[in-house]
């Protein structure tokens, strides 16, 4: 998986979880919560989706990593890449 | 009364209680400043609630709903005079195909699509209902204070959806708790209703949910009523909601139960007085109500559906799930009178009845009791033969459904009934058919739930 692939990834899981958004020019250096109406419970739901669809688990100490898809796809890619069966 | 001027305003509250009681019947209490009532060095709050003691008159001025069979109280109505039943087949997880009553409402006229799948069914229907009636309410909610603005409503049972669902859901992770939803207790809350529909409007004053099984519906009106009687609000959204048709365990309880309607053809199984009626139809649905003190009503020109004119709340004490005849008898009764009323005064009697055997029999054996004779202008009818149960929104539904009688000086039937069983025939039964009458002064409904809770509201035409 590339850093693209592991960003696009994370807005297909925004997209459900806040599906009145509109995603088309998300700025991948700014923070999600920033340029999008998203709360701590919603952040939940996305560190839920990444355990229950792939089975990547993000401990309380490493949210801060999820702050903006620049970030997320440079913690989360390697995770990815980890995982026994590719996504 | 006078003396109450020199002992301070806890006196003079005292004295308004003695005066109330006094009357043991609030209702009958007409608008204008209670005699003798000074407040010296009482706070703005202190003379809120003391110029809203000025009148204990609580008149409807507003409706919201969403039903089986309307989305407005205008749809229901005419599916009523009509005939038009609205229950269908639905899917319930592990049990297939079900009959219920399931309501078609657009949830994003008033939420946002991330709310709906936030929030639970019976807070979208509570915002909702809410919604509709506070435009139907004609009030300028901008200009509302929030913080004066309650919201009570009624609810059979809350939780049982959302904890199923997340069960569903961890039952596919091999019941991995950590697989459970971070939103399971906001949802599961007993308030969530009610507190749903305060994030939504943005009240910021005392908004909660009354668990009262069946009778929650009238529960929430009866609170409303009390609420602004005691000067706690100035302004009332109130009523029942349901989302039981989204848990199976309701379903698979009543069915335990051999309580559950069964037949072919969905719209005419829920048949209340019918020989051949087998149980219950569960329904989903909402009905919210705006309810405020007379002058306040009258100040704001507003359209005014109707009067509270009395009410009553009793317990059986005797079952869990078997209804009291004589409870509920002592239930009509008292409200009767606490109305001002003779049982002949009542005009229509929207019944309660589930169409399970026995209980239809003894809800009867209550109204005979109390209408069975002398009683010629009272006309007897059911709404959940076209809807279902609605649970805890079926007081606050039905109720709505025959309030616009007060216009068209017509009473909605019960249908289904093919063959009526002789032990419910009860003189001014509508049967099948809407039945044009001469007046229609005053409604009585009643709703009754398990654990023996039995709830009768009278509402009176609006005579300025």
């Amino acid at each position: 998986m590339t850093k693209d692939e592991c960003k696009k990834v994370v807005l297909d899981i925004i997209a459900d979880i806040a599906p009145d958004e509109d995603l088309s020019n998300v700025k991948p250096d700014v923070r999600l919560r920033d340029q999008l109406q998203l709360d701590s419970m919603d952040f939940l739901d996305i560190v839920m989706e990444l355990r229950k669809r792939y089975g990547i688990e993000v401990p309380e100490k490493d949210y801060m990593q999820l702050a903006t898809l620049d970030s997320s796809a440079e913690y989360l890619t390697p995770k990815f890449n980890a995982l026994p069966t590719k996504p | 009364m006078s003396g109450c001027n020199d002992k301070g305003k806890r006196g003079a509250f005292a004295a308004i209680w003695a005066t109330l009681e006094d009357r043991d019947d609030f209702s009958r209490i007409g608008g204008g400043p209670l005699p003798g009532i000074a407040f010296n060095g009482a706070s703005a709050t202190d003379v809120r609630f003391a110029e809203s003691m000025k009148s204990s008159r609580i008149v409807i001025t507003g409706v919201g709903l969403t039903a089986p069979n309307g989305n407005s109280l205008a749809e229901f109505r005419r599916n009523l005079l009509d005939g038009v039943a609205g229950v269908e087949r639905m899917e319930i997880r592990y049990m297939g195909p079900q009959l219920a009553g399931v309501c078609h409402y657009d949830p994003l006229k008033y939420q946002k699509k991330k709310e709906v799948r936030v929030g639970t069914r019976a807070g979208s229907i509570s915002i909702y209902c809410a919604r509709e009636a506070l435009a139907d309410s004609g009030v300028n909610w901008d200009a509302v204070p929030k913080d004066r603005v309650g919201i009570y409503i009624g609810c059979t049972e809350h939780g049982n959806v959302e904890t199923e669902n997340e069960i569903y859901n961890v039952s596919k992770f091999n019941y991995d708790t950590k697989f459970w939803s971070h939103y399971h207790n906001p949802r599961t809350v007993a308030n969530n209703p009610a507190g749903e529909a305060s994030l939504n409007l943005g009240v910021t004053g005392p908004t909660y949910t009354i668990g009262a099984a069946c009778a929650a519906g009238n529960l929430g009106l009866i609170h409303a009523t009390q609420m602004l009687r005691l000067g706690e609000v100035d302004f009332a959204i109130c009523g029942g909601v349901s989302e039981s048709i989204h848990t199976f365990g309701i379903f698979a309880g009543f069915k335990s139960q051999n309580a559950l309607a069964t037949h072919e053809d969905p719209k005419k199984a829920s048949r209340p007085f019918d020989k051949a009626r087998n149980g219950i139809v569960i329904s989903e649905g909402g009905c919210l109500y705006t309810l405020e003190r007379l002058e306040d009503a009258q100040a704001r020109g507003a359209k005014i559906y109707a009067e509270i004119a009395g009410y009553h709340v009793n317990s059986d004490a005797s079952d869990y799930v078997l209804p009291n005849p004589t409870r509920q008898a002592e239930c009509v009764r008292a409200a009767v009178k606490r109305a001002g009323l003779e049982p002949k005064d009542i005009h229509i009697v929207n019944t309660h009845a589930t169409a399970t055997p026995l209980g239809d029999i003894q809800e009867c054996e209550a109204i005979r009791a109390v209408f069975g004779e002398g009683c010629p202008d009272t006309h007897i009818n059911n709404t959940k033969s076209y809807i279902g149960h609605c649970m805890g929104a079926a007081g606050a539904l039905e109720l709505a459904g025959n309030l616009p009688s007060f216009e068209d000086l017509t009473v909605h039937p019960t249908i289904n009934v093919d063959e009526l069983d002789p032990q419910c025939a009860l003189p001014g039964l509508v049967l099948n058919q809407p039945r044009k009458v001469a007046k229609v002064d005053a409604i009585l409904n009643n709703s009754f739930g398990m654990l023996g809770i039995n709830s009768t509201l009278i509402v009176k035409r609006f005579v300025s």
